[in-house]
């Protein structure tokens, strides 16, 4: 048994497909009881299979997986009364009406929550005699997560809950999930939105070709950049002396982009006019020049050089 | 608040079919119109009917006196009968397009000219004979009486409405079950499902507790349309009907759920579906008997459950069998039951 604080626990897991591919490429994770853990990657990183996995509805090809200190081959009955699941994409029945799906969900729970406060938690009290095929996609998405948090769980998976939703729908779920972190719950999300991971996670875990490649705390893990501020330049022509550039006063790291050079850069109000001085020293053009605060997309970029949408 | 569950996973789950179910139109028409459909069309089809008059041309011979063209022609025509008068030629023609079935021309020899492979000129030859004779003064040398008999059951209607119940049980089976349980799968749902502490068995049982119930819906609207509409009797016992049905019901959602244990899409599903369905549509004797097939085949037909499930359901319903009579059928429908049951469960591709 690990400590009774440990919610998830993997060490080693490696999943590799029939064809051959590998998904999941030896990967060890530990999240705490109540914390709000976000597996982060781009597209085909290996996120989901990472997760079914851990939600017992796939077999690893080599590794171990302990989940609330127990394990999937010899305690699935019980682990699953305490788990929330929310699948990448689930298509519930078009012609069964929100409470129906819910009463059916819940029943497949010992103990679990009433009805009339899952939806409340997800804003559907309106909705309750709604059919599923007349909802937005919005509401689709939080009767999904209501299905997974009917059973009153310890742990939630939630594998990108807001991919393909309109922002206000992306807020209200995130308000959700940040409920239900408050009592007392443990999150283990995947996503591919920078902003998501840094507003409700508190590790994140940075995923690439089945591998872990960065983990920390989003703050942390913006630090690593050496720079809290990115600044962008755009030259009118020529190219910059990036050795050069890296020296100047507060300027942690340069990169080239698409369209210019992205500086890590802190303190801002240093490396700036340092900036501008070796700009116009150089006889450098701009056309563009502007900043903003660095955020996980960049570590992800630092980190592989691509984009996580990409 | 924590609160107790209030209703079973199984039963919320069967619920939960029903409401489909019923919320989707085409499945109802496809369930209980479909069937009643196709027995109103048939059944008016090969409506039991008079018997068909002969079709019969008296040709005028060359040479003869028109008089007795005429006269053989009156002497003719009669309800059993249709006759007309035509000249040798015209005559020649009709008998070759079949407009006739047989050409008589008067005279002494008096000569009949038919297809004697056709067994309607044959008896056309025979009632024409018949009734000449008469009108020129034969007699018969014992007097006779003609009884006349329709045998309850006999009819085609009564021979077609267990067919069609035992189609519909089929179909309705195969469809209900399979179908769904793909469309589930490839919707995610069964996988979403199964991460939930739901118990694989309540899942299966639901499609299984519906089925039986629809037999209770299914086999009264086929039942009684065919006893209201077109007086189709049920000779044997009612219940032993029921029980033959659910019997089968549950032998075609095993055999379902087999089709759909591995199918990852509905289109597999569909075409596996008509594979299996399409041999018993057409050997099992649900629109014609099964024995009109070759004697070798005989023995692949009745090891198909539709053939089981139609021979005892028309024991049951024309012949009034008792269960013992029909007790090769239930075995057979039986044995497809539990054999598709463990073999679907074996395969079931539940992730």
């Amino acid at each position: 048994m690990s400590d009774a604080a440990s919610a998830l626990r993997c060490r080693a897991l490696v999943k590799r497909y029939d064809g051959g591919v590998v998904a999941v490429d030896g990967l060890d994770l530990d999240v705490a009881v109540g914390e709000c853990f976000g597996l982060l990657g781009p597209n085909g990183a290996g996120k989901t299979t990472t997760v079914e996995i851990l939600e017992g509805l796939l077999d690893p090809t080599a590794g171990e997986v302990e989940v609330l200190g127990m394990r999937w081959a010899t305690d699935e009955r019980a682990l699953r009364e305490r788990l929330g699941v929310s699948l990448q994409e689930t298509h519930l029945p078009d012609r069964l009406s929100v409470g129906e799906i819910l009463t059916l969900f819940r029943s497949f729970f010992a103990r679990g929550k009433s009805l009339d406060d899952v939806l409340r938690a997800v804003s559907l009290e309106e909705k309750k005699s709604a059919w599923y095929s007349k909802l937005s996609g919005g509401q689709k998405q939080r009767l999904a997560v209501a299905c997974a948090l009917v059973g009153d769980p310890e742990l939630l998976f939630l594998d990108e809950p807001t991919t393909g939703l309109d922002p206000q729908s992306r807020l209200q779920l995130w308000d959700l999930i940040e409920g239900f972190k408050k009592g007392g719950g443990t999150v283990v999300i995947t996503t591919h939105y920078m902003e998501e991971a840094e507003r409700l996670c508190d590790r994140v875990g940075v995923v690439d070709h089945g591998k872990l490649i960065a983990l920390g705390t989003p703050r942390d893990l913006i630090a690593s950049l050496g720079g809290q501020e990115v600044i962008e330049v755009t030259l009118v022509e020529g190219t910059l002396d990036e050795p050069a550039v890296a020296r100047l006063p507060g300027v942690h790291g340069v990169r080239r982009v698409a369209g210019g050079f992205a500086l890590a850069a802190d303190p801002l109000h240093v490396a700036l006019p340092a900036l501008v001085d070796h700009l116009r020293g150089a006889g450098h053009i701009l056309e563009r020049l502007s900043t903003r605060h660095a955020t996980l997309e960049d570590v992800f970029v630092a980190l592989t050089g691509r984009l996580l949408r990409d | 608040m924590i609160e107790r569950r209030p209703r079973s996973a199984l039963a919320e789950l069967t619920l939960a079919r029903f409401r489909l179910f019923f919320r989707e139109p085409s499945a109802l028409f496809w369930t209980f119109g479909f069937p009643v459909v196709l027995a109103v069309a048939l059944g008016v089809a090969f409506r039991n009917r008079p018997p068909e008059p002969a079709h019969v041309a008296v040709a005028d011979a060359a040479g003869a006196e028109p008089a007795l063209a005429r006269r053989t022609t009156a002497a003719l025509q009669s309800d059993r009968v249709k006759v007309t008068e035509e000249d040798a030629d015209s005559a020649r023609t009709d008998l070759r397009v079949g407009k006739v079935t047989l050409v008589v021309v008067p005279g002494d020899p008096r000569r009949y000219r038919y297809d004697e492979t056709r067994p309607e000129a044959r008896l056309a030859r025979l009632l024409v004979d018949d009734r000449l004779q008469r009108a020129e003064g034969r007699r018969d040398a014992t007097r006779v009486v003609d009884e006349r008999v329709t045998e309850p059951g006999a009819r085609y209607i009564d021979f077609l409405i267990p067919g069609l119940l035992g189609m519909t049980l089929m179909s309705s089976s195969m469809w209900g079950i399979g179908y769904l349980i793909v469309e589930l799968r490839a919707k995610k749902l069964v996988k979403r499902m199964l991460a939930t502490p739901m118990q694989k068995g309540d899942f299966l049982l639901s499609f299984v507790v519906m089925r039986a119930v629809f037999v209770l819906i299914e086999v009264p609207v086929l039942v009684a349309f065919g006893w209201l509409a077109f007086g189709v009797r049920v000779e044997g016992s009612l219940m032993l009907v029921f029980a033959v049905s659910l019997l089968g019901a549950l032998a075609f959602a095993g055999l379902g759920l087999l089709v759909a244990s591995r199918a990852q899409n509905t289109q597999t599903v569909s075409g596996l579906m008509n594979l299996v369905m399409m041999p018993m549509f057409v050997g099992s004797g649900v629109f014609f008997s099964s024995s009109n097939f070759p004697d070798a085949a005989q023995p692949f037909l009745h090891a198909l459950p539709l053939t089981a499930l139609n021979d005892a359901l028309r024991a049951v319903m024309n012949q009034g069998a008792g269960a013992s009579t029909i007790a090769r059928s239930l075995i057979v429908l039986g044995l497809c039951g539990v054999v598709s049951f463990v073999a679907a469960l074996r395969l079931f591709r539940w992730r």
